[in-house]
């Protein structure tokens, strides 16, 4: 298992440095630099700001030195918010987008299971059809229209909650949560009544039923185990997805997060911004990944007997 | 699983709690603390007067630092600042101005001559890397200085003749100097804070973050939550702080409009920095309504290339120009909520008004296409208008798009390119037609006027002639009294206006939503707000808010 993980993160070196790579460069290719305004910049003017930002080095000198800094763990200073370095805007913004995508991750994960869950018990009944009818609502309702939805009716005409901050107003972190976590709680019912189905259809399930055992210990001691596996392979991909794909929910609520600065960056080309950022997210992408990979081993024998074997 | 299920509970409890009632909103609250909510329209990039750029960044340096003079909110003719008077001697040509010597930086040390001295080194040094430079330019030897043309600041034309005396010499006598002492490029910062995080012309260093900053206005900064909200308090030093009625205000970096406004309609916010197109009219038709507009210091054109066929002919130009209905665009598309424009300066621009040298016209349009070699569109080659991706410049070009093709019977496509990719295609004069806006810096035709002239940075069109630079450049700054430079300024804009190298649209309007408690914001043509003239009465409610 551990030679595993080890191989797995040095395979993931290679990767990062390509990620680097493919950035650094076609953010410099994009039409407009980081100094561009609508008033027209003085050439004194522009010289400097390329001198402070030591964009008047030769391209591949910029790329090294970049490289050298990120090694010793700094991102650089921001093109756009001078004063600050892209470290202390993405540690500022990761707390907020993390715990906002935990909440939303919490959501899915109960809604979605439930639903899943029962939708798979009585297969092409009511009882399957109508949350799985609600589970492709959800994942083609876009949030930049379910958000403004439910501010309208709890936020402004309920007057119930808070309509937008972090932390601020109680209550102001419900409404974000439930919008970021209902696409993935559709994404999560149809996984895991696909992955119930599957294992309700076993023998070791006739087994269990034939032994006498209730319908509901058969469902939560045998089948769930087994059953949810694709759930939790999906989880690491998801929760990397909810903290580089929050934009539109912090937007709508007001949210201090990391995903305004992500998508924001490109447009003002704030090149060691739209670099840190990236780097960053795909860092994290590949160790969810590897994460949700050794969750399913344990929990699924076949996998882990593949890995101690090493033939994978 | 066990902090997972903390958590939920904790969610629920949340729900609960929330449920029994969201509490007191903001607007309240800050009514009976004076504390103003305040939605500002982004996150500002900075606190540094001589770095930065942009209007949310202008709001809140302007609430922690004070200028030399300051506009008043009403007139906008300049008042004491950190100066409490000044004279003029040698014709106009040097400015002397005596410094409040209660003026107090919030460590309480004074305001001296020497600190703008330093400062306005700081500004025009070329390593500092400032945008707004050129506001100093009219200083004598500022701008060789800028240019790293001479590099002895003791050569540029400021001098602190005592602690509260500080001598400016400028080039030539510049009417509108004064008022460019409110522009935070001309502001003093404390050098010895500065100096304590880095270099003089550093343009990243921490000093302007909470517990380093040092500042004059009349606001301190208290809290700074990058993309939350920033926090100032009324500052026990600011010489002139009975004025100040509140003791606080919070800035929220409201970037997305319709978020705002509905921030501001569950009392939220006291006041928004813009209001969404489409909720205009339902909150015009309100009683005391909160909807506040007024004429702006921006005008939205078009820029034609004059270097490329077929709008290298000027009938084409004012073709095009005559056929645009500016009266229906503004009451259609824009919901009357701008004013049509026939010049590049705004009507009203401290007194003046600039000439009206065409109208819309769709058979003198049609004359001059014809005469142009294109009779009723025959033979047209087609242009392109290019616009910044954004939904409002695309509704006013599809709507001129129909205009032209209906009067005119020509082709137009219409393009949008992201922002950065469309400045470039500006700058790089690779357009044939491009939307484009210019607020003003300062209340004078001057800044709007003066684009045009050969090789400007801000010019874009290709546009070029002697008599009309002479008249700006000139003629103008030597005029005599403001009517004799009026009557210039109006000489070079009706020569603008003939040779076309714009198509002027509309001129801006201020928007905002303003809670009814909130006095002392005035609508004045800068969209200038001086906090230290704002009051919050708790008695005014909004109405339809219900309870």
């Amino acid at each position: 298992m551990w030679r595993f993980i080890f191989h797995r993160l040095l395979q993931a070196i290679p990767v990062i440095l390509a990620v680097i790579t493919v950035t650094f460069f076609l953010v410099r290719t994009a039409p407009g630099g980081p100094f561009d305004s609508e008033k027209a910049v003085l050439p004194e003017v522009q010289r400097a700001l390329e001198a402070q930002y030591k964009l008047d080095l030769p391209l591949h000198e910029q790329y090294l030195a970049y490289l050298s800094d990120l090694a010793q763990g700094d991102l650089g200073p921001s093109f756009k918010y001078p004063g600050r370095s892209v470290n202390e805007i993405l540690f500022s913004g990761l707390p907020v987008t993390a715990e906002l995508g935990f909440y939303a991750l919490c959501i899915a994960l109960v809604i979605g299971v439930l639903a899943g869950v029962l939708a798979s018990l009585k297969p092409n009944t009511p009882q399957d059809y109508i949350p799985m009818s609600l589970a492709m609502i959800g994942i083609c309702m876009p949030s930049f229209l379910l958000g403004p939805l439910l501010v309208l009716l709890f936020g402004i005409t309920l007057e119930w909650l808070p309509i937008s901050g972090w932390g601020d107003i109680p209550g102001d972190k419900i409404l974000p949560s439930i919008t970021l976590g209902s696409a993935y709680a559709a994404y999560i019912a149809r996984l895991s009544r696909a992955g119930m189905l599957e294992i309700l259809s076993q023998d070791y399930i006739r087994t269990a039923r034939a032994k006498g055992l209730p319908e509901w210990q058969v469902v939560t001691r045998h089948a769930l185990r087994g059953g949810l596996i694709p759930v939790i392979a999906f989880l690491g991909p998801a929760f990397a997805g909810l903290l580089a794909g929050s934009f539109v929910v912090e937007t709508i609520f007001q949210i201090p997060g990391l995903g305004r600065f992500y998508v924001q960056a490109a447009f003002n080309r704030d090149y060691t911004m739209i670099l840190g950022t990236t780097v960053f997210l795909s860092t994290l992408i590949i160790l969810f990944n590897l994460a949700s990979d050794v969750i399913a081993a344990w929990l699924n024998p076949r996998l882990r007997a593949q890995y101690q074997r090493g033939t994978r | 699983m066990r902090s997972i299920s903390q958590a939920l509970i904790g969610f629920s409890v949340m729900l609960i709690l929330a449920a029994c009632g969201a509490g007191e909103s903001n607007v309240v609250q800050g009514n009976r603390d004076g504390i103003l909510h305040y939605g500002n329209g982004a996150e500002p990039q900075g606190l540094d007067p001589h770095v930065v750029t942009g209007v949310p960044e202008n709001h809140i340096i302007r609430a922690l630092f004070e200028g030399l003079a300051v506009k008043n909110p009403i007139t906008l003719e300049p008042e004491p600042g950190v100066a409490e008077r000044w004279e003029f001697s040698d014709e106009g040509r040097v400015i002397t101005f005596f410094l409040n010597p209660n003026a107090r930086w919030s460590n309480g040390e004074q305001v001296t001559a020497d600190d703008y001295v330093w400062s306005w080194d700081r500004a025009l040094h070329p390593n500092t890397g400032n945008l707004y430079a050129y506001m100093l330019y009219p200083v004598a030897n500022a701008e060789a200085y800028a240019k790293g043309e001479i590099t002895d600041f003791s050569a540029v034309g400021v001098k602190a003749l005592n602690d509260t005396t500080l001598q400016v010499t400028l080039n030539t006598p510049t009417p509108y100097f004064i008022q460019l002492m409110d522009h935070y490029s001309t502001f003093a910062v404390h050098p010895e804070t500065l100096l304590q995080f880095g270099e003089k012309t550093d343009r990243f260093t921490p000093w302007t973050r909470v517990g380093n900053i040092v500042t004059n206005g009349a606001f301190t900064l208290e809290e700074w939550s990058l993309n939350r909200r920033i926090i100032v308090k009324k500052s026990p030093l600011y010489w002139d702080r009975d004025r100040v009625s509140l003791n606080g205000v919070v800035f929220y970096p409201t970037e997305n409009v319709v978020s705002e406004e509905r921030m501001f309609r569950v009392e939220q916010l006291h006041y928004t920095s813009v209001v969404p197109l489409d909720k205009i009219p339902t909150y015009r038709q309100m009683p005391d309504s909160p909807y506040i507009q007024s004429p702006y210091l921006g005008t939205y054109y078009y820029l034609l290339n004059t270097e490329r066929p077929p709008i290298n002919d000027v009938r084409v130009r004012q073709a095009l120009s005559m056929a645009v209905d500016r009266e229906q665009l503004a009451r259609t598309v824009l919901q009357n909520t701008a004013v049509p424009a026939y010049s590049i300066t705004p009507p009203g621009t401290l007194g003046y008004f600039p000439p009206q040298v065409f109208e819309y016209n769709p058979e003198q349009a049609q004359q001059l296409l014809r005469e142009a070699g294109y009779p009723n569109g025959e033979g047209w080659p087609g242009i392109e208008i290019i616009y910044n991706t954004q939904e409002a410049h695309r509704k006013i070009a599809v709507a001129i798009q129909q205009m032209w093709k209906r009067t005119l019977n020509i082709d137009v496509t219409i393009a949008n390119q992201e922002w950065k990719v469309y400045l470039n295609s500006v700058s790089q004069g690779d357009f044939q037609v491009a939307r484009r806006g210019w607020i003003g810096d300062y209340v004078d035709p001057n800044n709007f006027l003066d684009l045009f002239i050969k090789d400007g940075g801000n010019n874009n069109t290709g546009f070029a002639n002697a008599t009309y630079d002479d008249l700006i450049l000139y003629r103008a700054p030597r005029a005599p009294n403001r009517e004799a430079r009026y009557a210039l300024f109006t000489e070079a804009e009706t020569m603008l206006m003939e040779e076309m190298p714009i198509i002027p649209i509309y001129t801006y309007t201020s928007k905002h939503l303003i809670h009814p408690s909130v006095e002392g914001i005035y609508p004045n043509l800068m969209d200038s707000l001086n906090l230290k003239y704002v009051r919050l009465n708790p008695n005014r409610r909004l109405a339809g808010v219900t309870d």
